[in-house]
């Protein structure tokens, strides 16, 4: 079993606490002039994305967590699973319904994605910031309004919903900030 | 080029610091205290559990062997054999040095003030050294006692309640082991969940400690045995730490060899006990309290700084 020592923490590494992996978000030295040092850290739930702040002895050792972050491409999914491929290995790993969770609805098919494998399984996959996707149903766009700064909801061809300003047209292709779910711009063809 | 051959701290702060020693040592002077020097590499250092010393190599041109030297963690042992030999109140502004402490808080180098006032007991020390930080615009002080404060904060009383109580809240705190002693318990309830929220308004005097934590305090000798030690925070910062001081050398030599014991336990490195330290005790040390104050500590508080580096011309990263 792999373990860090407290010396070792830093932001970004993942380590295993209550048999949950964890990454290391803020990692504070604490010692009272005359008294005991500790290690107090901000982790970060990789299963769920919880914050939360726990205290080690200083000089203690921590299970490391078998974590990896790695680009992949998405290939397809057939109802159960999202397969993704390691671009280096030629690999394939199945993610199930929970890890794709967040990333789903932007993912069409060949996008990179960063995909957290524990254990050689994928944990969570983040979709590109950016994707283009068309629109496959939204109202008839009102033309010349591009000033009145309305909006209206836009159906994609992965399924995912965003808000569009009104003068944006059924078929167009748009780009879209994955990490805030919002509209940036038109993409150009 | 990188530009870290430059200073961390700003032309300001090196210029604030310099005033701040002046100001030290103009104070001093106008009280009678006699500035002294002790070495920075000594044969022996602290056995104290908590502390690590760096050691250097000693290579003696006059004998075949070479000798370990330990630079000291605070002029303490030196300042006390000074007191016994009858110099009366002194001080000193030192580089001490301490390994394995590194974070915004801590650098292993640091300038500590050490001051003795023969026959003052803890809190006429406490009273003294508020008159000192009136140099700095640091203005009146609140006192407490560690008890009172700890019980304010946890509903827990420090001195007498049960050690599983204690690992229960620290659990609940987020310490994550199990099984520690006393001493583990309070340091953590304290620095994590009490200290960060002390002295916001006014500094505040923290005094009479847990027994277990009384280094080289002396225990006082009311019902419930106390550590007649003390603590100054200044916006949750750690500023200064005193002792009405033990003379006791019987009790001392106890407390050495209670840490060595524990040391190896912990399998630590072992350390030679200060016999020199031992001596002067048994030739008697006057009654006296004494202070360490951090000195580059007292000047984050007066710059408003959050981080040791703002404060120094080169941390240990660009030292």
């Amino acid at each position: 079993m792999a373990t860090y020592s407290t010396s070792e923490f830093r932001a970004g590494l993942k380590i295993m606490i209550d048999n949950d992996p964890y990454a290391i978000v803020v990692n504070e030295f604490v010692k009272p002039g005359k008294g005991q040092a500790f290690n107090r850290v901000k982790i970060r739930n990789l299963k769920n994305g919880r914050v939360i702040e726990r205290t080690y002895k200083s000089g203690e050792s921590v299970e490391a967590a078998d974590v990896l972050e790695l680009e992949m491409q998405y290939l397809y999914n057939d109802g159960d699973s999202w397969y993704f491929m390691d671009q280096t290995t030629f690999e394939q790993y199945p993610a199930d319904k929970a890890a794709v969770e967040d990333a789903a609805k932007w993912l069409k098919g060949e996008e990179i994605c960063e995909v957290t494998l524990w254990n050689g399984t994928p944990l969570t996959v983040a979709a590109p910031n950016f994707v283009i996707l068309q629109i496959t149903d939204t109202d008839p766009g009102l033309r010349g309004d591009t000033a009145s700064g309305g909006s209206k909801p836009a159906t994609l061809e992965t399924g995912a919903v965003v808000k569009v300003p009104l003068f944006i047209e059924n078929g167009e292709l748009l780009k879209i900030d994955t990490r805030t779910g919002e509209y940036v711009g038109r993409a150009k063809n | 080029m990188s530009e870290s051959w430059r200073p961390c701290a700003d032309n300001k702060v090196i210029k604030l610091r310099a005033e701040v020693l002046a100001k030290i040592r103009s104070f001093m002077l106008g009280r009678n205290i006699l500035e002294v020097e002790t070495p920075v590499l000594a044969h022996a250092t602290v056995t104290d559990i908590h502390l690590d010393s760096f050691c250097s190599t000693y290579s003696n041109p006059h004998q075949k062997t070479d000798k370990i030297l330990y630079l000291q963690t605070s002029p303490e042992y030196a300042m006390k054999r000074l007191l016994a030999s009858g110099t009366g109140a002194i001080y000193q502004i030192s580089r001490v040095f301490r390994n394995k402490e590194h974070g915004k808080l801590h650098n292993p180098e640091f300038t500590m003030l050490e001051w003795y006032q023969p026959g003052y007991d803890h809190h006429q020390l406490m009273q003294a050294f508020e008159s000192l930080l009136s140099f700095f615009d640091i203005g009146q002080c609140e006192r407490i006692s560690y008890g009172d404060l700890f019980t304010q904060h946890t509903g827990l009383e420090p001195h007498t309640c049960d050690t599983v109580k204690l690992g229960r809240l620290a659990q609940k705190y987020g310490l994550l082991s199990n099984g520690e002693e006393r001493s583990v318990l309070l340091d953590f309830i304290f620095s994590h969940k009490i200290a960060p929220t002390l002295g916001n308004s006014k500094p505040l005097f923290v005094y009479d400690y847990p027994e277990c934590q009384s280094a080289l305090a002396r225990l006082s000798d009311g019902r419930q045995k106390v550590a007649e030690r003390f603590e100054l925070f200044i916006n949750g910062l750690e500023i200064a730490n005193g002792f009405h001081e033990l003379t006791d050398a019987d009790e001392q030599r106890q407390r050495f060899e209670q840490d060595l014991l524990f040391r190896k336990k912990k399998k630590r490195p072992d350390i030679p006990i200060d016999r020199y330290f031992l001596d002067a005790l048994k030739y008697g040390l006057p009654e006296c309290a004494g202070i360490a104050v951090g000195v580059d500590r007292l000047l984050m508080t007066i710059t408003g700084s959050e981080d040791i580096c703002d404060v120094l011309t080169f941390p240990i990263a660009r030292a």
